[in-house]
Parts: C-alpha cells; sequence; structure tokens
C-alpha cells in the first residue's frame, strides 16, 4: 500500500479484520444481507446485525439455515437488483460451491468475504488458504487483504469492481482467518459515509424487473454454452482493468493505493519471497533482518489472486534471480502443490527467474521470522546447487523429507 | 382470516391474458404445463417466478427462447425457496428505500417438482417456511425424477415402478410410502397450505389464489401425471388426475390459518385398481399387491374423515 495525499476526512479506530468488514458494509449501504455462522466468521455477521438492529445499515438480513442457501438467497436478491453481502469460512465456503460457479455464470455483482480456514478432515477451525484456493476456477474476482485497512478499502473496491458494467462479476476478498479475523489493527475510515456512497453508485443493469420481464439462468445447448462462458473469460480481463482503475479512484477518495501485486524493499534485490494476506507482514519483518545481514532480498505481496496480475508481476521479476513463493494451501498430487506458486512459475519462467515452493502454516502452524530465513537460506542452498526440486518443500511438518 | 378477494366458480372467470407461452418443449399430454398456464393467469404479470430445476425449468427456457412473460429464474436444484427469499428480501429492501415503487405488489412464487421439494430442496424450504417470507411455493407432483429418466424420489407411493425401484422377483416397486410433505409444511404453522388437482382445476385455482393473499408464506401442493414416467396414453392425464381423487389416493384439502377442511368431497369412492391399471408404472402388481395399496389408502381416508369429525371421503363402491 502507498500513502498518497489524503482527500476526505478520516478517523483512526481500532478494529479486527472482520469488523472492518461490517464498517465497509454500511458504508457502501447494501440492502440485503443472507449469512450463516461459521467460525471464523462469525463476528462479521454479528456486527453487521448489531448495525441493523441500530439501524446504522437499513438491510434486509436473511438468517438463512446454511451457506449453500445464504448464497443462494444473495444470488436472488441480486437478480432483483439488491446490492449484496455475505460471508463464510471453510467448509461454509465448500457447502456454497456450487453455487459460486452459477453467481458468477449469471453475472451478479455479489461481495463476499472470507477470513480463511483449513478445511476438515480432520477438522481444524484454524486458518490456512485451503478454502479459498478451492475456488480459484470459480470465476470469481479474488482480493487477499493483508490488515484489517486493507480489508475494510478491499469491501468498498468490491462493489466498485462487481458493479462496473464492464466486468457484472462476484468479488471474493479474503484474508486470515483469526490472525486477522480476530486481532485489532488501527485504521482510518471515512467520517462521513458519503465519501464511499458517491464512489459506489447505484448502476442500472438487468434485474427481476416486472415491467421488464426477463429469463436468467435458462438451459443452454451446445450452440450457445461456450459463447456465454467465453464472455466471462472477456469479463475477467476486462476486471484487469477495473481493478486498477477503482484502485486509481479509491487512492484519490482514501489516499491508499493498492497494486495487485506489491513490492517490498524490491529494487536491487536478487532475491524475493513472494506471500499472501497477512503472513505478508512476518515476511517483511524477516526481510530487514536478512537486509541488514547483507542479504539482497525483497518481498512480494500477492494482492490480486484472480485475475492473476502476470503482467505486473513480470515488471517485479526484472532483476530477480530467485524467487520463494510461501503457500498456506496444499494441491495435493500437484506438480507443485503449492496453489500459487504453480500459477508463479509460468510467469518466473518467462523471465528466467528460479522458483521454490515452500508450504507452511497449514492448519495455522505458526510461522515466525526464523522460519522465512530458514526457508530462504533453504532456496539459497539450492541455488548454489543449481538444482531445484520439482516438488514443493513442506517446511517444519514432523516426519516431511 | 383475510378476506377473499376473488373466486374462480368457472373456467370463464379466469383472465384471458396469457402469461405462460406455447412452443415449448414439454411432452404431449404432460399436465405440468396446465398447472403452470393457470397459475400465471391467477398471479398476473406483476410476478416473479423462481423455478427449481426440473421438467418446466429445461422444457421451457432453452437459449435463447423462452416461455415466460413475468419475470424468472433458476439457479439451481435445491436452493429456490432460498433464492426466493432473497428476491422477496430485496422486493422489501428496495421499496422501503424507494428503489422500486413501494405501492407496487410484486408476488413472488416458486415452482418446483417433487424432487426438488420432498428431497433435496427440502431444507431450503422449511428455512424459508420459518422465517415467513411472503412467498407462494407450488409443488408440482409427478411422483418421481422425471426430468432425469423416472428414477424414484421420496414422493413416489409404494409399489411404483421407476428406474431405481424396478418391480421385479424380489423387490415389488418402491418398498416406502408417500412422504407426507403437504403436512410437514404444515408443521410449520404458515398461513396456507393446500393440495390440489389439475383435474380439479377451479379448486387449483382457487386456492392459488388464497395462497397469494396469504399474509406469509403459502404451500400449494399439485398432482401433476406425467405421461412419460407413468407410462399412460397421453390424452389421459386429467383424467387420470381425476381418478386420483376418485380413489382417494389423492385427497384434495386444504389447512387455512390451520383450520384443516377437504375441498373435494369424494361420498362415493372408486376402487384404487381404476386408478393403478391404466398406468404402466404399476404393472404386473399382483392382486395382492392392489390390496395392499386399498389398504393404505383405506387407512388414510379414515384418518382424514376423522380429522375432519365427518364422513368427507366415503365407501368404496365401484
Amino acid at each position: 500500500m502507498e500513502r498518497v495525499l489524503q482527500k476526505v476526512e478520516q478517523k483512526r479506530i481500532a478494529l479486527s479484520s472482520n469488523y472492518a468488514v461490517a464498517y465497509a458494509v454500511r458504508d457502501v449501504d447494501v440492502d440485503v444481507v443472507a449469512a450463516y455462522p461459521i467460525t471464523p466468521q462469525t463476528t462479521v455477521m454479528e456486527k453487521i446485525s448489531e448495525m441493523i438492529a441500530n439501524g446504522e445499515i437499513d438491510a434486509e438480513l436473511i438468517h438463512v439455515e446454511s451457506e449453500h442457501s445464504a448464497l443462494s438467497a444473495v444470488v436472488g436478491a441480486s437478480a432483483a437488483g439488491a446490492r449484496v453481502f455475505t460471508a463464510t469460512s471453510s467448509q461454509g465456503l465448500e457447502l456454497m460451491h456450487e453455487i459460486l460457479h452459477i453467481a458468477s455464470g449469471m453475472r451478479l455483482p455479489i461481495v463476499m468475504a472470507v477470513p480463511t480456514r483449513a478445511l476438515s478432515a480432520p477438522i481444524s477451525i484454524w486458518n490456512d488458504y485451503s478454502d479459498l484456493m478451492n475456488t480459484r476456477d470459480a470465476s470469481w474476482i479474488t482480493l487477499i487483504a493483508s490488515t484489517a485497512q486493507e480489508v475494510y478499502d478491499a469491501i468498498v473496491q468490491a462493489y466498485m469492481v462487481a458493479e462496473d458494467p464492464r466486468v457484472l462479476l462476484p468479488v471474493m476478498v479474503a484474508y486470515d482467518g483469526f490472525v486477522m479475523s480476530h486481532t485489532y489493527e488501527p485504521l482510518e475510515i471515512p467520517v462521513d459515509n458519503k465519501a464511499i456512497r458517491d464512489i459506489v453508485p447505484r448502476r442500472d443493469r438487468v434485474t427481476l424487473n416486472i415491467d421488464k420481464p426477463v429469463t436468467m439462468g435458462t438451459i443452454t445447448d451446445p450452440r450457445w454454452y461456450y459463447e456465454i462462458k467465453y464472455q466471462q473469460v472477456k469479463a475477467m480481463e476486462e476486471a484487469r482493468k477495473v481493478l486498477n482503475e477503482t484502485s486509481l479512484k479509491l487512492s484519490e477518495v482514501l489516499g491508499r493505493r493498492y497494486e495487485p501485486v506489491e513490492p517490498y524493499r524490491l529494487d536491487d534485490a536478487e532475491i524475493a519471497v513472494l506471500t499472501y494476506g497477512g503472513l505478508f507482514g512476518t515476511v517483511q519483518e524477516a526481510i530487514d533482518v536478512m537486509r541488514e545481514k547483507g542479504l539482497h532480498i525483497g518481498g512480494i505481496r500477492l494482492r490480486q489472486w484472480r485475475p492473476f496480475p502476470v503482467e505486473e508481476l513480470s515488471h517485479l521479476l526484472h532483476n530477480i534471480d530467485l524467487i520463494i513463493v510461501i503457500d498456506r494451501a496444499i494441491s495435493y498430487g500437484a506438480s507443485i502443490q503449492g496453489p500459487v506458486a504453480l500459477e508463479v512459475i509460468p510467469v518466473a519462467n518467462r523471465m528466467g527467474v528460479n522458483v521454490v515452493s515452500m508450504i507452511a502454516g497449514i492448519g495455522q502452524r505458526t510461522v515466525l521470522e526464523k522460519d522465512i530465513m530458514g526457508m530462504v537460506i533453504k532456496a539459497l542452498d539450492y541455488l548454489d546447487q543449481g538444482i531445484f526440486p520439482l516438488r514443493s518443500i513442506y517446511w517444519g511438518v514432523r516426519g516431511g523429507e | 382470516m383475510a378476506v377473499r378477494m376473488n373466486v374462480i366458480r368457472r373456467a370463464q372467470d379466469l383472465p384471458r391474458e396469457e402469461l405462460f407461452m406455447p412452443g415449448h418443449g414439454l411432452c404431449a399430454g404432460c399436465t405440468a404445463s396446465t398447472i403452470v398456464r393457470h397459475l400465471l393467469k391467477i398471479a398476473g404479470k406483476n410476478t416473479i417466478v423462481v423455478n427449481a430445476t426440473g421438467c418446466v425449468e429445461v422444457s421451457t427456457t432453452m437459449y435463447p427462447y423462452t416461455s415466460w412473460k413475468v419475470p424468472w429464474i433458476h439457479v439451481a436444484f435445491e436452493n429456490a425457496a432460498a433464492v426466493a427469499s432473497g428476491v422477496e428480501a430485496a422486493i422489501k429492501s428496495l421499496k422501503r428505500k424507494g428503489i422500486i415503487d413501494p405501492n407496487k405488489e410484486i408476488k413472488v412464487i416458486v415452482l418446483a417438482g417433487d424432487g426438488g421439494t420432498y428431497d433435496i430442496g427440502f431444507q431450503a424450504l422449511s428455512g424459508m417456511l420459518e422465517r415467513g417470507h411472503k412467498i407462494m411455493y407450488v409443488l408440482y407432483d409427478n411422483e418421481a425424477y422425471m426430468n432425469t429418466g423416472i428414477q424414484r424420489s421420496g414422493s413416489t407411493p409404494p409399489h411404483a415402478w421407476t428406474t431405481t425401484t424396478p418391480i421385479g422377483r424380489v423387490m415389488r416397486g418402491k418398498p416406502q410410502p408417500k412422504k407426507p410433505i403437504g403436512e410437514i409444511v404444515a408443521a410449520h404453522r404458515i398461513p396456507y397450505v393446500a393440495t390440489t388437482n389439475v383435474a380439479h382445476f377451479i379448486d387449483m385455482d382457487n386456492k392459488f389464489i388464497k395462497g397469494l393473499e396469504a399474509e406469509g408464506p403459502s404451500f400449494i401442493h399439485v398432482l401433476q401425471p406425467c405421461t412419460a414416467g407413468w407410462k399412460f396414453d397421453p390424452r389421459l392425464g386429467i383424467k387420470l388426475a381425476r381418478l386420483a381423487t376418485q380413489t382417494a389416493m389423492w385427497i384434495n384439502w386444504e389447512i387455512d390459518h390451520g383450520e384443516f377442511r377437504v375441498t373435494v368431497r369424494v361420498p362415493k369412492r372408486k376402487h384404487v385398481k381404476h386408478y393403478l391399471k391404466p398406468q404402466g408404472r404399476f404393472k404386473g402388481l399382483t392382486d395382492d399387491e392392489i390390496e395392499e395399496i386399498q389398504k393404505i389408502v383405506d387407512t388414510e381416508v379414515e384418518r382424514i374423515n376423522k380429522m375432519v369429525g365427518e364422513e368427507v371421503i366415503g365407501p368404496v363402491v365401484e
């Protein structure tokens, strides 16, 4: 995040990332919220319920009986013209999976917050990104925030992007469950939410309107299905542009500028560590320590997971020899089992950059600065030997190779 | 009890305007299209229809064509009640904010088959009823998964053949009874629940009116004979629906604000064989098995008569 000249009056408050979501939802003026409780998403919904009960948010809250129905209800509400919101984690996101694809296929501008959590079995309420990574091909624009401030800003931006007529795709805003969802950080939000409402104006789109009847969610045979899905491909491409435009717009109003991939001390770096979410803070600390020891190392934070920022990442890799990608999810049986590493590899290959895929933080196994430094030392060994493993390295696992 | 504004007494009372267009792909002799045509005539054009996956959905919306002259949405199989909850909530919220005209009444109707209601959609339905959304849920019940090729559902009657409950030497059609969905729905204590029958269309249409006038959720369960799945001559759909009532294999009742009433009385009942014989799905049943079905019906008739407190369904005379 880059600080630019601040335009609107803001106040500094302390919020958890889950509460930051609720404040953003309040400020954009949603019409319908549907959700089902699941740890660690619960406090998002509790705060929104409180705000609705107090009249701070004027919205219908649907207390659905499952996450499947939560997403289904917001699909219905969005189709009927409402601005909608939902949130879930882990098993809840899995239960929604069928409807994830339908929401994007129907081109509905739904916004969802995902404080990420490990998947069962065995059941784990703790954090990793297995749930989010399973949604990779669902055609949702996906942002991964690293601070409570960014969570607030990303929810606002999500509505700006989702409702843009060039896009009309749903947006997920993900962040670390517990590590971010339940810890307090200082952030700034506008004193008057009019500033936010001005940048997310209500726009016309095709809805279930009795004066202009439409048929939505038809059956489509082989003569048409492919073209309709290709429109989704185009919309996702358009989203790259709209994400950049809205980042700029947001920076003009709020004074905070976000990039799809964000560098940290990368200018003269030869080695880069790439990760996403709250873990990037630990990576930054580790980089500072390693820099003091004379290592030319920097960090890259992936903020925009879908659409994947191919060009922007290429630019950052110009002078890099080695990139270490830390994933907090496992793609079992894949060639490289870190889902983000798998996507970095083609970009890095084009730039002649070596990639080491590290798996860490599974089920919220603690990752400290010394772990990051250990991963870097391990990767430097590979660089020295000139041989890179064709698999991911499972950092800190007992009984691992 | 709400004051009833409109009553249909004869076919001529129905609006002439057609909101369900011909040219769809439902089977010749399918009675679902008759139900939908009547439903939209009663509901009128200020209506949003949420359709669960099923025969009606796939047969009426082959892109880029549609049979629907009202806003219509399909999302998935099991979630029509949840989608409709969202539609209804959106209308409420947008009216309150003045984004849509608060004086305009917009009706929300779910249309779902037995698979989408009894089985996979049951949880979403229960949630919708419990939350009290003002939605009319119309179940067209053809007693099996007809869209996927006649597989057994929770609605399939005992001894009926389906592709997954064959009548063989060991298994004799569906072993279980039909799930009493109407009464399960009524247990949610919603304002209006009714069972009806496409052959008794005046009864059906008036129940649609009552369902739409209810102040909360309503549920209309319509028997829908299926020529392909029940295996009968396409000419016989309405006749079979009538025989269902005449044999008391199907009873038209309503629970209006807790008050139970049989709306189509059957003073003289026909033996179930008259209903079963024209249907290929009951072909191959022995006389003993037919008598077994008769006993199930007799027990049900006795229970219903007791509930009403008089003999609304009479004895078997033919």
